[in-house]
Order: C-alpha cells, then structure tokens, then sequence
C-alpha cells in the first residue's frame, strides 16, 4: 500500500454531516461548546435551526439528543470523547442506550493524540465504556474515507451508536467511496504466520510494522477492525485459525478495548490462538506532542512487530505442555 | 376512558388508582408507595382531563407526553397507564415480576405508553426539551409535561436542563415538582437544603405556578394557566404529602421505598375505601 497523504476525521464528519443535513430534515445536530473542534459547526452554520449547542453540559446534551429521538429526529450528538463516554456514562446508558433510541454519537479527540492537553484529555478508555453499553455500535474508523462512509452508514441505520474521530490528521488507506459495513473487519493485507488487529491510527502503524515482519520472513495479515462493537467474530477467528497467533493494536488501554474484545473472541472459540495486545499499558500518559506520547507508551512500530514475535513465540510453545516436570 | 373536567369524579379516579398502587406494591412486596401516591392526584389530572393522549396513537406528534422523571412512581403511572387502557389491569398484579410489562422502574423497552426510561434520577427534564424541541421543529403544538421529584433536584443535571428549557423558550415544556419534602435518607430540608425553590427556577428563567397538589381544581388551573405562558417554560410547584391518602405512611420517610405488610394493606384499603365514598 502506498503512502497517501494525511486527511482530518473530524474534517470528514462536519463535511458529510453538511451533506446529510441537507438530504435528510430530520438530521438535528448537538454539541457541548466544541463544535469548533468536533466540526460540528460547519452543520451549524448551514443549518442554524436544526443545531442545539447546550453549553458546558455534556450530560444534559446526551439525554436531551435522547428526547429528540423519541420525537423522530436523527440526533447527532458531539463532543470530545473524554466527556461523551466518562462524563455522560450514566445518560448515555439510561436516556439512550436502554431504549435502543436512535441517537448518534460522534466523539472527537479519541485516544492519546490529543497530545498536549494532558491526560484528563487523552481519551483512554472510551472504547471499554461505550463497549460495555447495551444496545450500542462502536465504531472506530481508520480514516477520512470511512469515516464519511460510516457516518453516512449510521444516519441510515436505526439504533444508538458511538464513532471516535480524533485531533490528529491520519493517514488516508481508503480509496474515496469504500463501502462501510457495521460489524465487518477487512483484511487489507494477507498473511499466515500472525495477524495483526487494528483498529483507527493503528491501522496504519500496522500495516509499517508488517512490512518490516515481512522482511524478516514473517507472513503478516493486517486486519482494519473498525467495528469494535458488534465485533466480526468470524473474521477474527478465520485469522486466528489460519495464524495461531495474533496481535491487536489500538490507541486505548489495553484493558476493555479491541484487544478485550478480541481475546473474548479468541478465548471462548478457539484458545491454541495467542493473543498479545499493544496499547496504552500505564495508568497515566503526560502530555506531549502526539507522536513522542505514542512512541513513549508503547504504541509504535516496533511494539508491534515485538508483540507479533512474542504471539508466534506463544503460539509455539503452549502454556499447557504435557509431561513437564513440577 | 374519556376524560372529565368534574372535580369529584377526577377525585374518585385518584382514589381508585390509590388503591390500585396499594394493592400493586402490597403484592410485588417492593417498590415505592410514598411517592407514588404524593404525585397521583397530579397524575390523574393528565391523564384523565388535560392531557391529549391515546393508547392506539403513542407516535402522533400531536399528542402530549408524559415523562416520570422522578422513576421510582412507576406504580402510579402503571396504575394510570392501565385504566386509560394502554393494557389490562391485570397487569398490575405482575409489578416488579420476572416476564412482567411494568419493570421496577419506567422501562420504555417493555411498557406500552412508558415513552422514555427513567430510575437514574436527573435525565427526565433533558429528554422532555428534547421532545420539545423537536415538537417546535415540526411545528407541533403538543406539549410534554416532566415530574420531577424535590428531592431529584438535587442532582445536578436537573439545572443544566432548566437552563437548556429557557435558553431555547420551551414554552411547551411544563415541569412539574412534587414537592412532598421528603427523600430516602430523611426530609429533604436535612438532608440536602433545596429553598428557595421558587426563586431558583424563576433565577432560571421559568414561570412559576406555586399549587397545592392534591387540590384537584388548583391542579386543573394551574396546567391551564401554563398554557397561556409564551417564551419560557412552566414549572408547576406541587406542594404535596409523600405517602398521601394512606394515614400512617404520610409524611413518613421509611414509605419511600417499604410495601405495606398484609395488616398494613387492610388498613389502607378501609382508609381508601371509605374515602371513595
């Protein structure tokens, strides 16, 4: 796959938002004081009726997304994912997520490259908040392209789901057009001896590190997991299957998220697979610049390509061997 | 059932659903007298007087809706929800049972007429703006009526959405406070000072209606005069007794959330009964 050129997810949301609101009168959209920063403000200025800004109050805007739902409309609630997850927890279970209702929300700010703001900013643990909820999608696209196209795929799908955008520009992977399905893991890249599970910026640091795995004569396939909620279970045990050994990558705690989800997966279905997760492994980053956090803490290259040894390491020596001595 | 302005009737209504709540929480042996029978008067006003609604029709836009922000009152909602027809009294006897349509709490999942779902406290009166907002959009004069419990305004959420209500004029928004002054851990006043009331969600930017809440005619005005309010919302301050109609749980804290024993059933049903007639 060639290098292509960095593109905004946010950028991608506000954009295909405009879009929608003009398609569709029931598209409102909600936001909480960020819709500069989670691009809502482009909707905003286009269709100055149908957007709510309800302040510095991130609880009041899930719940109240909530009751335009109820009344038919197509909400869009956003804000930074920090906040929709953590500070709106109990709003998004009960107002939204217990009565299936068809409230969308798309957090901006995801993960630990929101850089410089610090750690009460980064969002680390998102995915296993919003994973653990009924009745809710968990989508975390790879890039502008699918971001559009899941955005577009959630306005036309009834139920209540979550998307996490982010500050930092990724790496466009996607052709324009690529179709989104909810609940599909693509396999962008074949490979027999590991596999590596990706989800958002990951996927691309993925799809480096594979490259040098392939060198090293390591066949490496390269899975794009963007639905974290309903989880492609198939796919994920077709690869652990063929594998025996897989690796998972995201930009969240190693605890609740892709990797969770993956090893349940893996665990309850087909155990001789080893699962080795990359991610966030301290409690707390610091703040810095995107790329020095990432490197810092373990989401890199080269903690890939360490992680996809230790799964075929595993995978070879089974924890479980007869006849060992005590 | 059709509706009715006569006071005695409304007042024979709200007796029978007492009953009703009574006999449902004795049965279910858990749930929440004391507050499910301070707001039922109120109850009753909306749905057998003021309120536009029809169990066939939930979805219609032109219709108001009802939110129970205050959840743990479901047995007086159930109790309404049935006798305007949304399903069989039969129903009632299941309250709080496994494969039963009535939850402990409001579950819009699993209840015919039960809109929004309610029993982490604070998030009614959000939705209810909601509803409201998008009543406005579609140039819909429906209303949606929210009740909240005094000691519910305590939670934070409550004022971010007062704020929301009058930011954006909901003037088809009317909150309703049943104001019964007690909550789990005692009176409201001990536990977690709430006055001035009033001037608080006037400083919000509300209209206030200061009513006594089982007076039925004043109850009766006072979702009349809301309607007459243009720009900014309506609260209707219900001064009521928790544990009302029933002697020996008004005012009582320990009836927040205790089902009354068999002897203590007895005793409601000859109160009640006599009352009704």
């Amino acid at each position: 796959m060639s290098k292509k050129e960095n593109l905004s997810l946010r950028d991608a949301y506000g954009e295909t938002l405009v879009e929608l609101g003009g398609e569709n009168p029931h598209v409102v959209v909600l936001d909480a004081d960020l819709s500069g920063s989670t691009r809502t403000s482009k909707f905003a200025k286009k269709f100055p009726d149908r957007f709510f800004n309800i302040g510095i109050a991130e609880a009041d805007m899930m719940s109240t997304a909530a009751g335009l739902a109820v009344a038919g409309k197509i909400p869009f609630a956003s804000t930074f994912a920090v906040f929709a997850s953590g500070r709106a927890w109990d709003q998004v279970r009960q107002s939204i997520c217990f009565s299936k209702l068809n409230v969308k929300i798309v957090a901006s700010h995801g993960g630990i490259t929101v850089g410089e703001d610090g750690p009460t900013h980064h969002a680390m643990e998102d995915l296993a908040l919003m994973r653990v909820m009924p009745n809710l999608t968990v989508i975390v696209p790879v890039d502008a392209v699918e971001t559009a196209s899941a955005i577009r795929v959630m306005a036309q799908t009834n139920g209540p789901m979550y998307l996490r955008t982010a500050r930092e520009k990724f790496p466009v992977l996607y052709d324009k057009g690529e179709k989104f399905n909810i609940g599909k893991g693509k396999e962008l890249k074949n490979g027999s001896d590991v596999a590596i599970i990706a989800c958002g910026l990951m996927v691309s640091v993925a799809l480096e590190a594979a490259e040098q795995l392939e060198q090293d004569g390591i066949s490496t396939a390269v899975i794009n997991m963007s639905t974290i909620k309903p989880i492609d279970s198939e796919l994920i045990l077709r690869v652990a299957a063929t594998t025996g050994s897989i690796v998972t990558a995201e930009e969240h705690s190693i605890v609740g998220g892709l990797g969770s989800a993956v090893a349940e997966v893996v665990c309850e279905n087909e155990p001789v697979a080893a699962v080795v997760r990359v991610g966030m492994k301290a409690q707390l980053a610091q703040s810095g610049k995107p790329k020095e956090l990432l490197e810092l803490y373990g989401m890199n290259k080269s903690s890939i390509v360490g992680a996809a040894h230790r799964a075929i390491a595993l995978k070879r020596e089974p924890a479980h061997k007869s006849g060992s001595s005590s | 059932m059709s509706k009715t302005n006569d006071i005695e009737e409304l007042t024979r209504i709200a007796n029978e659903l007492r009953i009703d709540i009574i006999e449902m929480l004795h049965k279910s042996g858990s749930g929440h007298p004391g507050g499910s029978l301070s707001a039922i008067d109120i109850l009753t006003a909306l749905y057998f007087s003021r309120m536009s609604h029809s169990p066939g029709s939930t979805n219609d836009s032109d219709h108001d809706i009802f939110i129970l922000s205050k959840g743990h009152a479901a047995p007086a909602v159930y109790a309404a929800l049935a006798k305007s027809g949304y399903f069989d009294k039969s129903h009632l006897g299941t309250l709080r049972q496994i494969d039963s349509i009535l939850s402990g709490h409001p579950y819009s999942q699993s209840t015919p007429g039960i809109e929004v779902t309610t029993g982490s406290l604070g998030q009614g009166l959000s939705m209810a703006n909601g509803i409201a907002i998008a009543r406005k959009l579609d140039r819909r004069s429906s209303r949606v009526f929210c009740m909240m419990g005094d000691g519910e305004i305590q939670e934070g959420q409550i004022w971010e959405a007062a704020m929301t209500s009058a930011h954006y004029k909901l003037d088809n928004v009317v909150g309703i406070l049943d104001n019964n002054g007690l909550q789990i851990d005692g009176f409201c006043h001990d536990i977690m000072s709430l006055e001035p009331i009033g001037d608080k969600w006037r400083a919000f930017g509300w209209e206030v209606i200061e009513i006594n809440g089982h007076d039925m005619s004043q109850i009766l005005d006072s979702l009349d005069e809301a309607l007459t309010i243009k720009y900014k919302p309506t609260l209707i301050w219900a001064h009521t007794v928790k544990g009302k109609g029933v002697s020996f749980m008004e005012n009582v804290a320990k009836y927040h959330g205790t089902t009354p024993t068999d002897e203590e059933l007895q005793r409601a049903l000859l109160e009640l009964t006599a009352s009704g007639n």
